[in-house]
């Protein structure tokens, strides 16, 4: 299982954009190397994230080979409303990671 | 340059390919495969994302290392201009490399509700190069910053 | 190839051959001090540093009960945050069984085999590098403390003595370009000091991260040179010799290195 790493205020003031950072742990392959025994590797990326606020889609990224392994994201949003946000990633050999963290609003 | 790839051994590693492409490695066996970016390949990556729409350039600011320690890892972040409201956001920011296998490097969907454009990422480059963030509006225009960036060989590695 | 195309650019510098000239001590920098504000950021920020990951497995192991002993490290050692502290600072260490330095892995395997009667972990394994990387975490900030006593000081001479030797087919002591050349540029890459207070290290170029023996062992394929084998006396002497040197240091393991 991977693990991942979210970072998010625990608390904010209603309106306060706040900044999300994101580092999950994934070989990122890019698909594009040779191995020992002469053949390709073939990838095993992340291809997709998404990141929603109380259920609604806040950020989404389209991953490519040429993402770093250990993907490291970061994006920001405004403080509405206490509640949940979520976070998802999804790849190659039917790769998938939900992470939640909770924010409390006032 | 066509990025190359080689043959790895105990921990493979993206540096080999560029070690290839720095020329030197004249006895490595060298082999690649499929299209490689190349600043054409960009070019029509970029006009597939904004379907022919001019691009302007301004407003999207790129920040990456110019001397970058290892192409492995490279930090990457993007701002973009924008008053980020309802009515006046940036929709996408889209960035784009001419020397890795694959033009593009990653798409990120935002809106109002980010507050601010701000985004950032890290990334792998196989070369020297230059690296190109476009951005979409709510009007539908497109603005792009660039950047170039120069990649080292790392001393040391691994593998003979 | 690649050393040729080092031994190229050591010639293009002119890589001073004068004896190995030992670093003053306020001259001494970390391989930490030489990186960009990007790669230093990464290492800081706990959500940003990959090492993290191995940190957090290694947690998960330290409570885990292991072997025909059914013992967890932390049935015998408690929290790791009080008892672990300084212990990677101080290691390698004599070990009074043997009479010989043990690095902070092999001391690890010595709990495992001797007091959880388990299989000793293999180099380079996740579980045993999550395990080092969880106990030098609890080093961070305390200064690099080996003991320069009558036990330790003919293994420090060892390390001492092949930091300084020639060997490759380079021809190249550690010294020649660590000592004699940090600061300077080796195709392209800053020549640091080589002082071993991030490791384990999540390291760039691996995308992952490894030991101090497989960073040596790579500085030893970069000189053309045959690489000790991983656990072998002489890796022992030399990062027993590495930490002397950077004796007082700041610890910053899991650190982040190009
Ligand atoms: C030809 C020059 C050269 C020689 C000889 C050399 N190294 Fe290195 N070493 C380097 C360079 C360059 C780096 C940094 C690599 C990078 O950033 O890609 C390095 C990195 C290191 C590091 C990591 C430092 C850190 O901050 O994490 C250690 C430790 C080290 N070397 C030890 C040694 C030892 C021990 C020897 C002898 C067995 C040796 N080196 C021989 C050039 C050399
Ligand atoms: C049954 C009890 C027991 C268990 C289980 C155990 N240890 Fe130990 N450990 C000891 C004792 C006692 C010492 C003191 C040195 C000695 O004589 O071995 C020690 C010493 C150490 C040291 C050196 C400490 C120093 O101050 O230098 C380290 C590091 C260590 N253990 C790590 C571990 C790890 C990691 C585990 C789990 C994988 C573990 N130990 C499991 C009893 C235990």
């Amino acid at each position: 299982m991977a693990r991942a790493l979210i970072n998010v205020p625990a608390k904010a003031a209603r309106g306060e954009i706040i900044e999300i950072k994101t580092l999950i742990q994934h070989p990122m392959e890019t698909g594009f190397r040779v191995g020992y025994n002469g053949a390709m590797i073939p990838r095993d990326i992340i291809s997709n994230f998404v990141c929603a606020y109380n259920g609604v889609e806040i950020f989404r990224a389209e991953l490519s080979s040429a993402i770093a392994s250990n993907p490291f994201l970061t994006f920001t949003t405004v403080a509405a409303e206490s509640g949940e946000i979520t976070f998802k990633w999804t790849g190659d050999n039917g790769f998938e990671a939900i992470e939640t963290a909770g924010i409390t609003v006032a | 340059m066509k990025p190359l790839i080689q043959p790895s051994r105990i921990q493979p590693s993206r540096r080999r390919f560029m070690a290839g492409a720095a020329g030197a490695a004249a006895l490595q066996i060298v082999t690649s495969r499929g299209a490689s970016a190349t600043p054409e390949a960009m070019r029509a990556e970029i006009t597939r994302v904004t379907g022919g729409a001019p691009v302007r350039s301004g407003k999207v600011a790129l920040d990456i290392p110019q001397l970058v320690e290892n192409g492995n890892t490279v930090s990457m972040a993007v701002s973009v201009e924008s008053p980020m409201t309802p009515a006046d956001h940036v929709k996408a920011i889209h960035v784009f490399n001419e020397k890795n296998p694959q033009p593009q490097v990653i798409s990120m969907y935002l809106g109002p509700r980010a507050g601010r454009a701000a985004v950032s990422t890290r990334i792998k480059l196989a070369d020297t190069q230059k690296i190109i963030a476009i951005a979409q509006m709510s009007d539908g225009s497109f603005w792009s910053g660039s950047a170039d960036v120069i990649v080292t060989i790392a001393a040391c590695l691994e593998d003979l | 190839m690649r050393a040729l195309r080092a031994l190229a650019a050591g010639l293009a510098l002119g890589l001073a051959a004068a004896g190995a000239a030992e670093i003053a001590p306020g001259e001494r920098r970390s391989g930490y001090d030489d990186m960009g504000p990007q790669t230093r950021a990464m290492q800081d920020d706990d959500s940003a540093n990959p090492g993290m990951f191995w940190v957090l497995d290694g947690q998960a192991l330290w409570s885990r009960k292991e072997g025909a002993a059914q013992k967890s490290c932390a049935d015998c050692h408690g929290g790791a945050e009080a008892g672990m502290k300084g212990v990677s600072a101080r290691h390698p260490a004599i070990d009074a069984a043997r009479a010989k330095p043990v690095d902070i892995e092999e001391r690890i395997n010595i709990c495992r085999a001797g007091r959880q009667q388990a299989a000793p972990l293999a180099r380079e394994s996740k579980e045993l590098l999550a395990l080092t990387a969880y106990i030098a975490r609890q080093s961070r900030g305390q200064p690099v403390s080996i003991a320069l006593d009558a036990q330790t000081r003919s293994f420090i001479a060892q390390g001492a003595a092949i930091w300084n030797r020639r060997q490759g087919q380079l021809n190249l002591s550690c010294a020649n370009c660590h000592d004699d050349n940090w600061g300077r540029k080796l195709a392209g890459a800053g020549v640091p000091q080589a002082h071993p207070t991030g490791y384990p290290v999540y390291r760039l170029e691996w995308q992952t991260l490894g030991s101090l023996q497989r960073r040596l062992r790579n500085c030893m394929t970069g000189m053309r040179a045959e690489a000790y084998e991983y656990g072998s006396e002489e890796f022992a002497a030399l990062e027993l010799y590495l930490m002397a040197r950077a004796q007082g240091m700041a610890m910053d393991a899991p650190g982040v290195r190009p």
